[in-house]
């Protein structure tokens, strides 16, 4: 364990620091939005990567700003979880800053906002995945929230403002909800370290109905079923990076807390709500692969996939396995790099044929082949067939759920593969129909084309390699993360 | 270089593959290279590795997966077998393909995930555990969908999601298997005799279970009763689709779970004492009867040989679940005789829809003169099948028949002997027509090859595989034929 204080600053801090002044440099010279961007954006991937050199060289991470420790300082810390998150939304982020070099240049949408508006939001990111505290975990998710409903915001339709507007309130809602909760517990134990509270906290109506608070606000944010029903309008009208960032990141955000709290504040009480949000888990599956498949629109078919994906990080929860955790974790990581990837495709789609009515994607299919295998690639992950990230995890939820006899689960998770894999192959169809080809096609940038293609075969390739993210999870990790050898 | 031969085995074909699909369509020439490039190196390899093997070497690559899994590919003999007889028929497939394709659209794609299946095929033949095996079986689903799909009719795309529906819903029971599986026995391994038996006795209705699950995931490939739904449906793809889907790829790649399931995992003696084989057994035989029950009554000729396949395919399974060594041969051997046999009567019927249009039995009257190579490649694979000797065929029956007398399962000689009157009734009939029928004045749709009675890319194929089916059965007796490896397969299966 490092004990990092004082000059010079620590990766950790860079981690948070430079998308904060790639923001604000991009605020001030929006011409140079691009190139600022573009910097800020490898920048923060160097620094994100040279803290997981660090983190596996010394193990866990502690650092007080300004020499300030808790209860009274700001508190950042860093392990393997918070690692792969950061280095799930690095390795997002740049693919989605290279895919918006060539989205905003035919685009009508606001190119001026998105590069320091998500910035902005990657500090929320970062600051949210190394915060020690939960209140500034509040601050960081407060930031994250406003700066994702003004991307939103960005496209330029009646949809994407209604959208905007309902995410704002929810955000609010989930946002306000938690600083009760966090009020609640300062009250009651004089600290806000996550840490400190993890030892302090005991069974009493003050610490439930915080936890109460807590969860819902976190519920409502990552759109637990039946809390899900702001995201399809908002991811599906949003522009397609934003999109690509809100479900592949942004929701995963407010998972990660809930994981935080749930295993290092709550780990004494909190074990009697698992099979509740087992259980909606299971719903959301269900629910959002049928709404999927009915959508006669390919952003919000992939916008309903994602509440359906969801669900399956709920799953864990109820399962309660070291196995079962490492598949959630996982998933989270499958999924953010496949959806991404899928949501990119799907704006090519749009920005190539100027519209995403699915019934009449095969003349624009055929045409975009980089774009249909990125889409392709994406949804084997999806569907959680070999080889692939969401393979892997549906392997280790398995596992969870037949080593414990528990066949509701395992009956699920086929139901909602099975049924991703009849609204993947409804879009997939279309690519292998003979028509004549649209006159009014648009040129798509091949930065778009092959930043939506790199991420997929990611989602790919991390199902090759499992024991790699597996191993950086263990490090600090609660103890329940940790598998015993099977 | 031991563990690099497996894995150059499979980018042989992957390679050329994941070129082809960045060619232009006008890249003809550079596109038959590839083809027949990867095609030769693969089987110059398979060469080295059966010659290494013969020598004593093993053949094994190991790739870490998860904690206490890792993806395996390894060469036994089961392996070599499937091994051989895919990247043989691969390269005769790829050259009646290029043969057959000649100016249709969409060339790059259709060789691309060609060469995507054959590379599923080759690993599923050298998986060295089931998690291997399912990666590959999957990868084989999803290569295949284009290849059904290729001619984007309506009916293509109706075929097409048929085949994914049942595909898919048999990967998930078989993926529900394999954990399962796992989490019992906490390993995987493809072991001689299985890696079950020492197990507890309280877990037997689990494995019984799981064997359900698992015979299910491949039934649905090998088109056992009532899981073939897909398969005749399926035959709307090109013919030399249809040929790879029947002989080698998809319907094999089932069967062949099978055999790995049985040998491999449970063991025959331990699957035996769970009494999972009889009901196996039973499957089979009646998808073999039903099959040429349903094969008799179809006009369409491709339709005729699909419904053949379902039931050909089943004796693989049959010999497997008689549960005796000389059984086990049949069924093993014939996994390579129904290929060889198979893809030459797919590649004939091919050959009758390109050059004269010809689709339907009704229309095949006297077509023996017009395309006399062709009906004799024909005449050999059906009288193959019949199991006239010393055709391949009748290698396979003989060593079922007396195979199923060993293991004191009479019946089963009915199952064959009323299978092979029932072939003959379908087949005969057609040969009949063909040879002996006064030819129609004119052809459906005619195309005219000058002296040759068709392209020679598209008549070579199914001689050289209708000879290579007499070749299997003349020489069943000397050291490199199909039989002898099968033999040695079963005498490590049922040897102490």
């Amino acid at each position: 364990m490092i004990e990092a204080s004082g000059t010079p600053l620590p990766w950790i801090v860079w981690v948070i620091l430079l998308p904060l002044i790639g923001a604000m440099l991009c605020f001030l010279w929006p011409r140079q939005g691009k190139t600022l961007g573009l910097l800020t954006a490898l920048a923060t991937l160097l620094a994100v990567i040279a803290l997981y050199f660090q983190l596996l060289d010394g193990g866990v991470i502690r650092y007080a700003v300004g020499g300030w420790g808790a209860p009274l300082g700001i508190a950042l810390y860093a392990d393997g979880l918070s690692m792969l998150m950061l280095l799930m939304s690095a390795l997002v982020g740049v693919g989605v800053s290279l895919y918006a070099l060539g989205y905003f240049k035919h685009s009508p949408d606001n190119p001026a906002g998105f590069w320091p508006l998500w910035l902005l939001m990657w500090t929320g990111l970062n600051g949210l995945f190394v915060a020690g505290d939960i209140f500034n975990l509040y601050v960081t998710l407060e930031l994250l929230g406003l700066s994702a409903v003004a991307l939103v915001a960005l496209a330029a339709s009646r949809d994407a403002l209604g959208g905007a507007m309902r995410y704002l309130f929810v955000s609010l809602l989930g946002s306000l909800c938690y600083l009760i909760g966090v009020a609640l517990l300062y009250h009651a134990y004089g600290t806000v370290d996550i840490a400190l509270l993890g030892t302090l906290v005991e069974r009493n109506p003050a610490t439930h109905v915080a936890l109460g608070l807590m969860v819902v606000a976190m519920l409502l944010k990552s759109a637990l079923f039946p809390l899900h029903f702001w995201l399809p309008p908002a991811h599906a009208s949003a522009p397609a990076p934003v999109s690509a960032l809100l479900s592949a990141l942004v929701v995963k955000a407010s998972f990660y807390l809930l994981l935080r709290l749930w295993f290092d504040v709550f780990s004494t009480v909190s074990m009697d709500l698992g099979m509740v949000l087992g259980v909606l888990g299971a719903a959301a599956i269900v629910w959002g692969s049928v709404l999927a498949l009915r959508q006669t629109r390919l952003k919000l078919l992939v916008a309903y996939s994602t509440v359906a994906q969801l669900g399956y990080l709920f799953l864990p929860f109820a399962l309660l396995s070291p196995l079962a955790w490492q598949g959630g974790v996982y998933f989270v990581l499958s999924h953010a790099l496949a959806k991404a990837a899928m949501f990119m495709a799907a704006g090519n789609i749009l920005a190539f044929g100027g519209h995403d009515r699915i019934a009449d994607l095969d003349r624009v299919a055929q045409r975009l082949p980089i774009t249909m295998t990125a889409f392709c690639l994406a949804g084997v992950s999806l569907m959680g067939l070999p080889p692939s990230g969401g393979f892997i995890a549906k392997w280790l939820l398995l596992d969870a759920a037949l080593s414990h006899d528990q066949w509701g689960w395992a009956v699920m998770m086929m139901i909602g593969g099975l049924l991703a894999a009849a609204y993947v192959f409804k879009v997939v169809g279309f690519a292998f129909t003979q028509a004549d080809a649209p006159h009014d096609a648009q040129p798509v940038s091949p930065f778009m084309e092959w930043s939506a293609l790199a991420l997929a075969v990611c989602a790919i390739l991390l199902g090759l390699n499992a024991h790699y993210p597996l191993e950086l999870l263990a490090i600090g990790g609660p103890v329940t993360f940790v598998s015993p050898s099977p | 270089m031991n563990a690099w031969l497996p894995l150059l085995v499979l980018a042989s074909s992957l390679v050329p593959g994941l070129i082809i699909f960045a060619l232009k369509e006008e890249h003809t020439r550079a596109r038959i290279a590839l083809n027949l490039g990867g095609a030769v190196i693969k089987l110059v390899l398979v060469g080295v590795m059966v010659w290494g093997v013969f020598q004593g070497q093993t053949y094994e690559a190991r790739l870490p997966l998860l904690p206490g899994l890792e993806l395996a590919l390894q060469a036994d003999a089961l392996a070599l077998l499937f091994v051989v007889l895919s990247s043989v028929l691969w390269l005769v497939t790829t050259i009646y393909a290029i043969g057959y394709l000649e100016d249709s659209p969409y060339r790059s794609r259709f060789f691309g995930f060609f060469s995507l299946c054959v590379t599923s095929t080759v690993g599923v033949a050298l998986s060295g555990n089931l998690i291997t095996f399912l990666l590959f079986y999957e990868l084989l689903t999803l290569s295949t969908y284009p290849l059904i799909v290729h001619r984007a009719t309506e009916v293509a795309r109706r075929a097409a999601k048929t085949y994914l529906v049942y595909t898919l819903a048999g990967g998930a029971l078989l993926l529900v298997g394999v954990v399962w599986l796992y989490t019992l026995a906490g390993t995987l391994s493809f072991t001689p005799r299985g890696f079950l038996s020492g197990l507890e006795t309280q877990h037997s209705t689990a494995l019984s279970v799981i064997f359900v699950l698992l015979i299910a995931g491949f039934g649905v490939k090998a088109a056992i009763l009532p899981l073939h739904g897909w398969l005749p449906k399926a035959m709307v793809a090109p013919a030399p689709v249809s040929a790879l889907l029947h002989a080698v790829a998809v319907v094999k790649a089932g069967a062949f779970g099978i055999v790995r399931v049985v040998h491999d995992v449970y063991g025959v003696e331990f699957a035996d004492s769970l009494n999972l084989l009889m009901p196996l057994a039973i499957l089979a035989a009646a998808t073999i009867l039903y099959g040429s029950v349903r094969a008799l009554y179809q006009d369409d000729l491709k339709r005729r040989l699909a419904y053949s396949t379902v039931s050909q395919v089943s004796y693989i399974a049959l010999g497997t679940a008689i549960a005796g060594p000389v059984a086990a041969i049949g069924g093993i051997v014939h996994l390579v005789h129904q290929g060889l046999m198979k893809i030459t009567l797919f590649f004939c019927a091919g050959n009758l829809a390109e050059t004269l249009g010809i689709h339907k039995i009704s229309e095949m009257d006297g077509v023996g003169r017009r395309m006399p190579w062709t009906m004799a490649a024909f005449t050999l694979g059906a009288f193959g099948m019949i199991g006239v000797p010393p055709l391949a065929g009748f290698i396979s029956k003989w060593y079922l028949g007396l195979g199923a007398l060993e293991a004191g399962q009479g019946w089963v000689i009915w199952v064959l002997v009323g299978s092979s009157l029932l072939n003959a009734a379908y087949f005969l009939p057609i040969l009949y027509a063909a040879w002996f029928k006064a030819p129609a004045t004119h052809w459906p749709h005619e195309r005219s090859f000058g002296r040759q009675e068709t392209a020679w890319m598209l008549l070579l194929p199914p001689v050289l595989t209708a000879l290579l089916s007499l070749a299997v059965g003349l020489l069943a007796n000397t050291t490199f034929s199909p039989l002898q490896w099968a033999v040695f397969i079963a005498s490590l299966e049922f040897m102490p």
